[in-house]
């Protein structure tokens, strides 16, 4: 596959960050935003290194309405309307901590829906302006069914892929790719903060690898690793009074 | 504070005999790293890479091990000089990803200037033991191609460190086993080479005095190495292969990184298939591959060289539930064939079989670190599947001989050398001490460095 024009949002989630190294490898020129300047630098120098042909970075946080008309100049500056666009920002957070707490909850739906697909809907009009482009999304397996243990992130999740689903719905008959990203758990800084153990850990190395041949396919849905569509399959099966007994 | 960490109690070094209980810390930036070690409350310290070290020097029980992995960025690359920025944790199987290959102004490409039996250690796991390749008569080790980096200590302060600049502290950190704080990032000098592809020649040879003629002989082959039948007694005693190689030049064929393990042992036999039986069988036929002629030349793509065994994934889970002891030593020129043929006869009279034992000379460039372990003679490695107490005393025995010989022990192989073997080995390791950090801290230095019982387990205070 040849090189193309790649925008990140999140570029310094581990996940981003991996599909970034696989594109970089083709030669991509890149758009990466994050919030932290420091990082981001660090990870354009890498980027360089690895292969990329040109790396442009702009530090902005997502949840602030402000920074999205200068984030998307940035862009179009650096790369004009990309071949290719990944948003990778969210935050999982603590549960138990965020469950009772009603700040907690909107700033969770902030970050988790509400800024994800403001950003979309402008990167769509765009695409769609060009007759043209991938946007990938990364969302969670969490958002198939409301559980104890994740819901408010979960259900955040859950609206962004309904958000998603409607989007591709409407491009349909035009160029413009839709890409939804099912991850289930995977081992970065995000799982880790909370400290506790995770069934089926997938490492982001093999999730940018599914990345990567779903945006070269251009599919739809993605599940990563793809034992997450069965599993999820089972329990999004499981009937409503047995489910409520189970602790998931 | 202790929450905040994961705890983990897997089998964190390769030979597997050693199993602790570590909390975790996995910084994905610098910042992060600091973040970490500035919590570390009254836990003690130590940087953990891959996790290749055999033994305990790796280990830190009850400590906090700050895992590195996630400090793996190129951050700088000059094509021009070969010179090259990266993160502590950035593995040479990256590099050999990414950077090595890149022409050289000079018509080469360039490459590790010194290369370990494994491509999965980290830049900073390679600095703290000092690894060395099968080039080290020319090359020396690989702490003498680091340019400079950046050294953490716990009292936040990051100390650029160069061989004119902190000087001491750079000879301390080279080989310093991750005990004088935590490298974030180092600047390494490639080597250009005519090309990745190598000459290579394997040559039978009946005994020790013919490892060492075709030792003397291959002053024109950049690596060399050989493999010793650990079986063989009397007049066979040291027979073996002798493998040698040197990059082809004018070779414009390109060579394909290697990938990911085609094979892999997923989880633990229960029962070791490394037995008395398999290890003769396996031993004849690595001795009679060669043919009648005992010689055969090829030209072989540089992974099959340096990297036969990261073909197997996990290829440590075959000795079975018990793990294995490494055991590698170097003795100086004078009396090294005598001392490797006692060592020989020891271990071909115990019945405590080596799998597989590597002979090499080493060159006399001097290693650049206190606690390096490269020095000019002839280095053995064996390893042992763990047997317990008859292995142990087995060792100890070996010890005896090295020590005697004025030889050392190599502690990235090592869980269990005596504090007096390690210190006569290692002349300079009081000076050393005076520089480790006194957050840091780790099982092999509490059993070998412990002064005068200063350093409890649970905090590096000396």
């Amino acid at each position: 596959m040849s090189s193309r024009t790649v925008a990140v949002f999140g570029a310094t989630s581990a996940i981003a960050e991996q599909v970034a190294r696989r594109l970089a490898v083709r030669g991509s020129r890149f758009f990466l935003a994050a919030r932290d300047p420091t990082r981001l630098e660090r990870i354009a120098a890498d980027l360089a290194i690895r292969g990329a042909a040109s790396v442009h970075t702009h530090a902005a946080d997502f949840d602030e309405p402000a920074a999205l008309q200068p984030v998307l100049e940035a862009m179009e500056r650096a790369v004009g309307v990309p071949d290719v666009v990944l948003v990778a920002f969210g935050t999982l957070g603590d549960q138990a901590a965020i469950a009772r707490d009603v700040e907690a909850v909107r700033r969770s739906l902030t970050t988790n829906f509400t800024s994800p697909a403001c950003l979309v809907t402008a990167l769509a009009e765009k695409m769609e302006r060009a007759g043209r482009g991938l946007l990938a999304v990364v969302t969670s397996v969490a958002g198939e069914r409301g559980r104890a243990s994740n819901y408010v992130y979960g259900s955040a999740k859950a609206g962004l892929s309904t958000f998603l689903e409607g989007l591709r719905h409407r491009l349909a008959s035009s160029a413009v790719q839709v890409l939804d990203i099912r991850p289930g758990p995977v081992d970065t800084p995000m799982t880790r903060e909370l400290g506790r153990a995770w069934p089926l850990l997938a490492s982001p190395e093999r999730v940018a690898a599914d990345i990567e041949r779903a945006i070269d396919r251009r599919r739809a849905i993605l599940y990563t690793p793809w034992f997450w569509r069965w599993i999820m399959l089972v329990i999004r099966a499981i009937p409503e009074p047995v489910f409520r007994r189970l602790r998931l | 504070m202790v929450s905040g960490f994961p705890e983990s109690e897997a089998r964190l070094s390769w030979g597997r005999v050693h199993r602790a209980r570590h909390r975790i810390a996995r910084p994905s930036s610098p910042e992060a790293a600091m973040a970490a070690l500035a919590r570390r409350g009254e836990l003690s310290v130590l940087p953990f890479g891959l996790g290749r070290s055999y033994g305990d020097s790796c280990l830190n029980p009850d400590g906090l091990l700050i895992a590195t992995r996630g400090l793996d960025r190129l951050l700088a690359f000059d094509p021009a000089r070969g010179i090259l920025r990266a993160e502590s944790g950035v593995s040479l199987a990256d590099l050999l990803d990414t950077v090595v290959g890149r022409p050289a102004p000079d018509g080469g490409v360039w490459f590790l200037p010194v290369s370990p039996g494994t491509r999965f250690v980290t830049v900073g796991g390679a600095i703290a033991n000092d690894v060395h390749g099968k080039n080290h008569e020319r090359a020396g080790s690989f702490g003498r191609h680091v340019r400079a980096f950046g050294l953490l200590r716990s009292d936040g302060r990051i100390l650029r460190c160069a061989p004119e600049e902190n000087a001491e502290l750079f000879a301390a950190t080279i080989g310093g086993l991750g005990l004088t704080g935590l490298i974030l990032e180092a600047e390494l000098q490639l080597v250009s080479v005519p090309s990745l592809r190598l000459e290579t020649e394997d040559i039978r040879f009946a005994d020790l005095e013919g490892f060492y003629r075709l030792a003397a002989e291959s002053k024109d082959w950049a690596y060399t190495v050989a493999w010793v039948d650990c079986l063989a007694r009397g007049r066979a005693l040291g027979r073996g292969v002798f493998s040698r190689a040197r990059h082809l030049a004018g070779s414009r064929e390109s060579v394909r990184p290697p990938g990911p393990p085609r094979l892999s042992i997923p989880l633990d036999p229960p029962y070791s298939p490394l037995n008395p039986l398999s290890l003769r069988l396996f031993n004849a036929l690595l001795f009679h591959r060669l043919g009648p002629g005992g010689r055969r030349s090829a030209i072989r793509p540089y992974p099959a060289v340096f990297y036969p065994l990261d073909s197997i994934g996990a290829w440590n889970r075959l000795y079975g539930p018990r793990g294995f002891w490494q055991y590698q030593c170097v003795v100086p020129p004078d009396g090294a064939p005598r001392t490797i043929a006692r060592l020989l006869e020891t271990i071909a009279g115990s019945g405590e079989g080596s799998f597989l034992a590597v002979l090499k000379t080493m060159g006399d460039v001097p290693s650049p670190g206190l606690l390096s372990f490269p020095m000019a003679g002839t280095t053995l490695a064996l390893d042992f599947p763990n047997r317990g107490a008859a292995t142990l005393e087995l060792l100890a025995r070996l010890d005896r001989i090295v020590l005697e010989a004025g030889g050392r022990l190599y502690p990235a192989k090592d869980g269990r050398m005596p504090a007096d073997v390690f210190r006569a080995g290692y002349p300079n390791w009081q000076r050393f001490a005076d520089h480790v950090d006194p957050a840091f801290s780790s099982a092999f230095w509490r059993r070998v460095g412990n002064l005068d019982g200063r350093i409890s387990p649970r905090r590096g205070t000396r």
